[in-house]
């Protein structure tokens, strides 16, 4: 690839970002709130996606993700998949036996 | 190119190398993080009552407050190099430092709250906690290692922004040439990415 | 930026901004690098081989031999620790990697070329500490390699200082992984496409992305047994609550997948040997490359087979089952493809061709005794026998270890100027063929029979097989160390090597000078057609920069 690719990095203005810390408090404000409601199983899962579009946003707006080219995006899905499937087979022991 | 004259030997440039080399490190935060999340999803799968009281004893509000600083810390941060990429090297010194007092303000707070919970005997291998079920044990050791370790990361991030502050200062950062204040910065947001699952996983377990 | 009014001197005279000791210590040069880690490794693997050597006299008969029992413990976790997170592990990426992985895609360094040298200090300090825990009071660990839990929590032996060399050292492999993975993405001479890469590339970086990705995993899980000695934490240790098991899965999430970072890089050399001596195009490169990222993929999803007796749910003994026997296809389809590219070639029997088809040989028979004890109920009879221990010596010594010496004859001339004796060469690596086969075949036999691994004493009826095995040892040991002292004198004081090409070579490396100078190339090729063409035997592509 050409030298010249290291000043072509677009980032956002003052104005996007303050946006998104806006929409990660908000999120925050959410998570808290909804804590003390009990959902049963759901109430993991509900604080977990919230934090989960919390990264999304982090990732793409804060770490300039948007911008990068499509390797760093498979980049990521690779080191996800990784954690993803360690818990997944853990989970293939302990979901179905009972230790003491 | 820059044509510098005094190049010594090849001085190639590559900023997308640099960015790649700093998500890859990353992924080893990621994943360092991720076995201790392996542990407290298992431990927690076992022990759901008593995640559950041991968690009673953590202080929300003290929590959602670190919370809202450390998002505020990853704003300033991203502020910092719009600012430098704008020529604005004032205003990038000003963000980053704020990102600095911010960073210490969420050591301060944490500070209070280990103290809190040792004055009350509950740390690692304190009989008062020993005493208590093994759920809570493991709780409370997780919460330990995971918020200490947190923390470190953040003692770090504290260093490694005065540094960026300090070459910003030096004009080593500069408008054309702050991928070190960038790598920084995805450094600086990784830690908060940590502490948003860090949060609901230990402060808001109902 | 280029001299080209003087010639370039080598690499090895190449004078810097340091001279003398301090311009390779402190040398940012990728070559430089391979060169300080082949020293070292070297230094480690000697004393590996010496504890190695002790564990087999001790068991030539039952009963005291030579060492007591407590010693025996410590040395044969001393033999793990070392050969596994000094040698083995780093060994061809950090060696041969750091050497010709720049070279061999057309770049004049590595990507980050000061981190490359912080690894080599990290892995200095970490095996520095290693030595320390050995000779500090309190005495080496006697845990065995695995550290498991809740004995390595109780024993009072240094166990905390090894725990912090293996974290060091798990630093420095990532730092290795992360310059390559950098490299190979932006360092790429132009026209050199992900699929006109020489293979070892393809290996190196699947084996750069598990160091990534899983070292981390064992960093912080050793770290955890280390807080568990200090406070008492609690998160692994049974007495407290913890889960021993669930150290045993953290434990080897990462220590499986290092399995195929220790014989990935071994399968790269293999199959950029086999080409070169067979004189032919390989054969399914697309299926080789294309294996080495299956390989790495599905080595990181079969941790758990190592705990099938350790007490998991029957489901995942199954799962756990079959994908271990998904991960010996990719590993059958390189070898499939070696061997056909072996057909009909026109075969030079050079000592480097010996040694890979040693490793094709036991690697083969390594990979295939690794299958049988993917099966559960096979499993459940040899677990912790010496049919295990006998079955990764196979994969990791007769397969990396051998490719290790595989790719130390072959590219000698290159990276010393220097040949070695050939004839010398080939007589020892009978001796190392031999030996390792008595060394290791019989702990098949008496693993299978029952005997057990790691254990002090033994029935007499064992004893048969433990003296022809520890006979193995004896011209084993005396092969290799004649090889290092053969290798040392030879690249001092061989022949003189100017010879660009000199095994006929298609890749990079042999257009260049011999030895490479500073930066490799003065300037970068640009590459247009695949590795390893060879029409009717003949090399049929030269680089256009081979000036």
């Amino acid at each position: 690839m050409s030298d010249i690719s290291h000043n072509h990095h677009k980032t956002h203005g003052y104005g996007v970002y303050f946006l998104v810390w806006f929409a990660l408090m908000t999120l925050t404000g959410i998570t808290v709130a909804v804590a003390g409601i009990n959902f049963g199983g759901l109430t993991i899962a509900t604080a977990l996606i919230i934090a989960s579009v919390k990264t999304y946003l982090v990732l793409t707006i804060f770490m300039h993700l948007r911008s990068e080219t499509v390797v760093f995006k498979v980049f990521i899905a690779v080191a996800m998949f990784f954690l993803i499937i360690s818990f997944i087979l853990l989970f293939t022991d302990y979901s179905f036996i009972v230790r003491n | 190119m820059s044509s510098s004259e005094h190049t010594v030997t090849h001085v190639h440039r590559d900023d997308v190398a640099s960015r790649m080399g700093m998500w890859l490190f990353l992924f080893t935060e990621l994943l360092l993080f991720g076995g201790m999340f392996i542990l407290y999803s298992v431990y927690r799968y076992n022990n759901p009552d008593a995640f559950h009281l041991a968690a009673k004893e953590l202080n929300t509000i003290i929590g959602t407050f670190n919370t809202a600083i450390l998002l505020t810390s990853s704003l300033t941060m991203a502020l910092s190099i719009t600012a430098i990429q704008r020529n604005n090297k004032s205003l990038s010194i000003f963000f980053q430092l704020i990102t600095v007092v911010l960073a210490l303000g969420f050591m301060v707070n944490k500070y209070f709250e280990w103290g809190a919970k040792f004055s009350h005997g509950i740390y690692p291998g304190s009989d008062e906690l020993l005493s208590k079920p093994a759920g809570e044990i493991l709780f409370f050791g997780l919460y330990y290692v995971m918020t200490g370790l947190h923390g470190l990361h953040v003692l770090i991030g504290i260093g490694l922004i005065l540094l960026m502050t300090y070459y910003t200062v030096k004009d080593v950062i500069t408008h054309d040439n702050y991928m070190k204040l960038e790598s920084a910065g995805l450094y600086w947001h990784l830690v908060d990415i940590i502490w948003i699952f860090l949060f609901p996983l230990f402060y808001l377990i109902t | 930026m280029n001299n080209q009014n003087h010639k370039e001197v080598s690499y090895l005279e190449y004078q810097g901004k340091h001279k003398g000791l301090l311009g390779w210590l402190l040398s940012t040069d990728h070559k430089r690098i391979g060169i300080l880690y082949l020293i070292s490794l070297m230094i480690f693997l000697t004393v590996g081989i010496s504890f190695g050597l002790l564990i087999r006299l001790e068991l030539l008969s039952p009963g005291k031999t030579i060492i007591d029992p407590q010693t025996y413990n410590a040395i044969f976790t001393l033999h793990g620790v070392i050969m596994i997170f000094l040698f083995v592990i780093p060994g061809l990426p950090a060696v041969f990697g750091n050497f010709f992985l720049p070279i061999l895609i057309g770049a004049k360094d590595v990507a980050f070329p000061k981190w490359n040298l912080t690894s080599w200090y990290l892995y200095v300090i970490g095996g520095l500490l290693a030595i320390t825990a050995i000779l500090l009071p309190g005495g080496p660990a006697d845990t065995g390699w695995t550290f498991y839990i809740p004995y390595s929590v109780r024993t009072s032996t240094n166990v905390t200082l090894a725990l912090f060399a293996a974290f060091i050292l798990g630093f420095s492999s990532i730092l290795t992984g992360l310059n390559f993975i950098t490299t190979v993405h932006r360092l790429r001479a132009p026209g050199m496409t992900w699929f006109k890469m020489p293979l070892s590339i393809w290996s190196f970086y699947s084996t750069a992305w598990i160091q990534i990705l899983a070292t981390p995993i064992i960093g912080i899980t050793l770290l955890l047994v280390a807080f568990e000695r200090f406070f008492k934490v609690g998160l692994f240790d049974p007495a407290l609550g913890g889960d021993p098991i669930l150290y045993q899965h953290l434990f080897w999430i990462y220590s499986h997948p290092a399995v195929y970072i220790m014989i990935l890089p071994a399968m790269g050399v293999v199959s950029e040997i086999i080409p070169v001596f067979a004189r032919r195009t390989i054969f399914g490169y697309n299926f080789i490359a294309m294996s080495s990222v299956a390989i790495a993929l599905f080595g990181s999803l079969v941790w758990a087979h190592h705990m099938f007796t350790a007490g998991m749910s029957s489901t995942s003994q199954l799962i756990f089952s079959l994908l271990t026997m998904i991960v010996a296809i990719p590993s059958a389809i390189k070898v499939f493809n070696w061997v056909a590219t072996l057909y009909k070639g026109s075969i030079d029997l050079q000592v480097p061709l010996l040694y890979v088809l040693a490793f094709i040989f036991q690697f083969t028979i390594g990979g295939l005794t690794g299958v049988m004890q993917g099966v559960l109920s096979i499993d459940i009879h040899v677990h912790d026998t010496s049919f295990i221990v006998a079955h990764f010596h196979y994969v990791m010594f007769g397969g990396t270890g051998f490719g290790f010496f595989a790719a130390l004859h072959y590219w000698f001339p290159k990276m010393f100027g220097r040949m070695y004796n050939k004839k010398l060469a080939e007589r020892t690596f009978w001796g190392v063929f031999v030996g390792f086969n008595v060394l290791y075949f019989p702990m098949f036999i008496m693993g299978w029979l029952g005997m057990p691994r790691r254990y002090y004493d033994y029935l007499p009826e064992y004893q048969i097989y433990h003296m022809i095995s520890t006979f193995g040892s004896w011209i084993l040991v005396p092969s290799i160390f004649l090889m290092f002292g053969y290798l040392i004198y030879y690249a001092l004081k061989g022949a003189k090597v100017t010879e660009k090409n000199v095994w006929g070579g298609e890749t990079l490396e042999w257009q260049i000078d011999t030895p490479p100078i500073h930066e490799n190339f003065i300037e970068i090729p640009t590459v247009s057609d695949k590795p390893y063409e060879y029409k009717s035997n003949e090399l049929v592509t030269q680089f256009s920069e081979a000036k």
